[in-house]
């Protein structure tokens, strides 16, 4: 009943083409942005919700956002698999370091955009082989980046400042002489970079950019007799793609650790993001989204049931055995809504949409 | 046929294009032309090289041999980019729409080379990137009035009905306001209704825009009504070429495809 459209008559065709021609989705999105930004921080102000909260749960859920976001615009728009999106956050995050550190004066945000075209350039680099191999192969070719940055960063010590443990300090995040260095202010500095973010991606896959990736992961041979050219079309996903994951990984660096070390970025991190982005929805920004919740948050949750399901039926599992448990149960349900819904949680909230507009009715 | 539709100049000239893959030969020696205004039809049987003739033209295939002049201009081999750019558009026999995108945003898509705007200003979504976006809309929500497919017009193209689909293919084709068009089969495996629509639709093309059109087709009924003058192909080669009426007389024709009532 709540979420009709009967009425909402678009006269023109800039309405017609808002990001939320709907206007309970407006009013939807104004609630999660005013939560966000007000509720949240007036919430933790009133002292309900604890650093812990911030450092643990908030700011790595919209990091990863993030960069699952990046690694959409690269997968789920443009249809290139990649495996080296861990590779291009640590190219963006040590980019901004090495920015920072050697340039005197330099705007913290100026060192993330340049960390992150850095990041585009590696990724232009290693996109290449887009152009003559696809599928399974471009994951393998892309396997490479992964490989290659990770020690290229541990071997050459000017990239760490010639740190003995290959660890780099990120350094203060200072704008207009504010100082962000509580949880709190880092969440709403991170909030806003993603959430300006997922603005500009939304707007780039509905306009011909973004077209002309969906053309090229459709029917790359009908993209080009309309036009398209392939090899613009793809290693401009790359670049944007690894521009977006550039500055996840500075805000990974900068904002979540503070400190990181080559190591960091390795495989398993790459592999999480790809997760978040099947599990969340191939090709949706809103998608990204969930799966970035659901890896980061589930977990969380799943600890906080076993304990709870632990005290009340009074026995005490040795420590091992709950945080086995609670990997069982996430790969399980993995796997069930791989099942359920193979195009992800993004998916599943557009039947429910559906759904939702005609009930009472089936059809 | 419209009595108003002047056929004009040659605009295609194909001379003795041989195409080969390995040692197949798909094309020996073809020469035909094309010219403005008309409706061209090639026909022949399975694999006569119909469709290696339009991806010769529209430059997915490069020829061995031959010489395509284009507008006067002198080309050894097309270049996909380059014919785009100079007009031609086509369909596929196989529809080669982009499956995941609303019908809106397919046929957005043929429109992307009359696009100025660059990926900084769509990100922003600002000034002249949203004009540009609406004003290109206004066109294409006019072929989609023109196709009569304005109630799926937001559907995913992959769940529309193959009739439907081979029609927002051509939509997407006409977005780029073309000169020549390229249809290979486009009323493959429909009905007759749908068939009478097709063609309806493709003479009102060549008739309001003047559009040239160069059409493969199987269903001799509508080549025959349709069509200005026949190529006929037949193992790569070319056994006939003339009106409608010539070419359905000739007896090699009658031989190879169009066979006789018994």
């Amino acid at each position: 009943m709540l979420y009709r459209e009967a009425g909402q008559f678009k006269a023109t065709y800039a309405e017609d083409s808002q990001i939320f021609p709907i206007r309970q989705d407006k009013i939807g999105i104004v609630l999660i942005l005013a939560v966000a930004f007000v509720g949240i921080p007036l919430m933790s102000v009133a002292g309900f919700l604890s650093d812990y909260s911030f450092t643990a749960i908030l700011t790595p859920f919209l990091i990863f956002s993030l960069a699952a976001l990046g690694l959409n615009i690269l997968t789920g728009y443009a249809g290139q698999l990649s495996l080296g999106t861990a590779a291009f956050m640590a190219v963006g995050a040590f980019a901004s370091y090495n920015f920072m550190l050697r340039i005197e004066g330099m705007p913290i945000l100026v060192a993330f955009i340049l960390g992150g075209l850095c990041a585009a350039a590696v990724g232009i680099v290693f996109g290449l082989p887009s152009l003559r191999i696809r599928g399974f192969y471009l994951a393998a070719a892309t396997l490479a980046t992964q490989f290659f940055i990770v020690w290229c960063l541990t071997k050459v010590g000017w990239f760490t400042n010639y740190s003995s443990s290959g660890v780099i300090t990120a350094q203060k995040i200072e704008m207009l002489g504010y100082t962000f260095d509580t949880a709190f202010s880092k969440y709403l500095f991170v909030l806003s970079v993603v959430c300006a973010m997922a603005l500009l991606a939304k707007n780039m896959v509905r306009t011909n950019i973004g077209r002309s990736w969906m053309a090229i992961r459709d029917m790359d041979m009908a993209a080009e007799v309309i036009g398209f050219r392939p090899m613009r079309t793809k290693l401009m996903a790359f670049a944007v793609s690894s521009f977006y994951c550039g500055v996840a990984g500075a805000l990974f660096a900068y904002a979540y650790l503070g400190t990181v070390e080559p190591e960091g970025f390795n495989l398993d991190l790459s592999f999480r993001i790809l997760f978040m982005v099947i599990i969340g929805g191939v090709g949706s920004i809103l998608g990204s989204f969930f799966g970035s919740a659901f890896i980061v948050l589930l977990p969380i949750f799943l600890n906080v049931l076993i304990h709870f399901l632990e005290s009340s039926a009074g026995i005490n599992l040795p420590s091992g055995i709950s945080s086995s448990i609670e990997l069982m149960v996430f790969g399980a349900l993995i796997i069930f809504f791989l099942i359920v819904e193979p195009h992800g949680l993004a998916r599943l909230w557009q039947i429910g949409k559906e759904k939702l507009r005609l009930w009472p009715f089936p059809h | 046929m419209s009595e108003g539709r002047q056929i004009g100049e040659v605009i295609l000239d194909l001379k003795n294009i041989s195409l080969r893959f390995g040692g197949v030969k798909a094309l020996t020696d073809i020469s035909f032309d094309v010219r403005e205004h008309e409706i061209r039809a090639i026909i022949g049987p399975n694999g006569a090289g119909k469709s290696s003739m339009l991806n010769v033209i529209n430059g997915v295939y490069r020829p061995q041999e031959g010489d395509i002049v284009f507008r006067g201009q002198h080309h050894r081999d097309m270049d996909t980019y380059e014919a785009a750019k100079a007009g031609i558009a086509r369909t596929f026999q196989n529809i080669a729409l982009f499956k995941g995108m609303t019908v809106l945003d397919n046929i957005m898509t043929g429109r992307n080379l009359k696009m100025k705007s660059n990926f900084l200003l769509d990100a922003l979504y600002w000034g002249p990137a949203q004009r540009e976006e609406i004003e290109h809309r206004k066109k294409v929500e006019e072929i989609i009035d023109f196709l009569e497919i304005q109630h799926i017009r937001k559907t995913p193209v992959g769940r529309l009905p193959y009739g439907l689909q081979k029609r927002v293919e051509l939509g997407r084709a006409l977005a780029a306001e073309p000169s020549i068009l390229l249809l290979d089969e486009p009323m493959a495996g429909m009905n007759v209704e749908e068939k009478q629509d097709m063609c309806r639709f493709i003479l009102d093309v060549n008739d309001q825009f003047g559009t040239t059109i160069v059409l493969i087709e199987h269903d001799m009924g509508v080549v025959m009504d349709i069509s200005d003058r026949v190529v006929v192909l037949d193992y790569g080669k070319k056994i006939a070429d003339g009106t409608p009426d010539a070419v359905r007389a000739n007896q090699d024709v009658i031989d190879a495809y169009l066979g006789v009532a018994h």
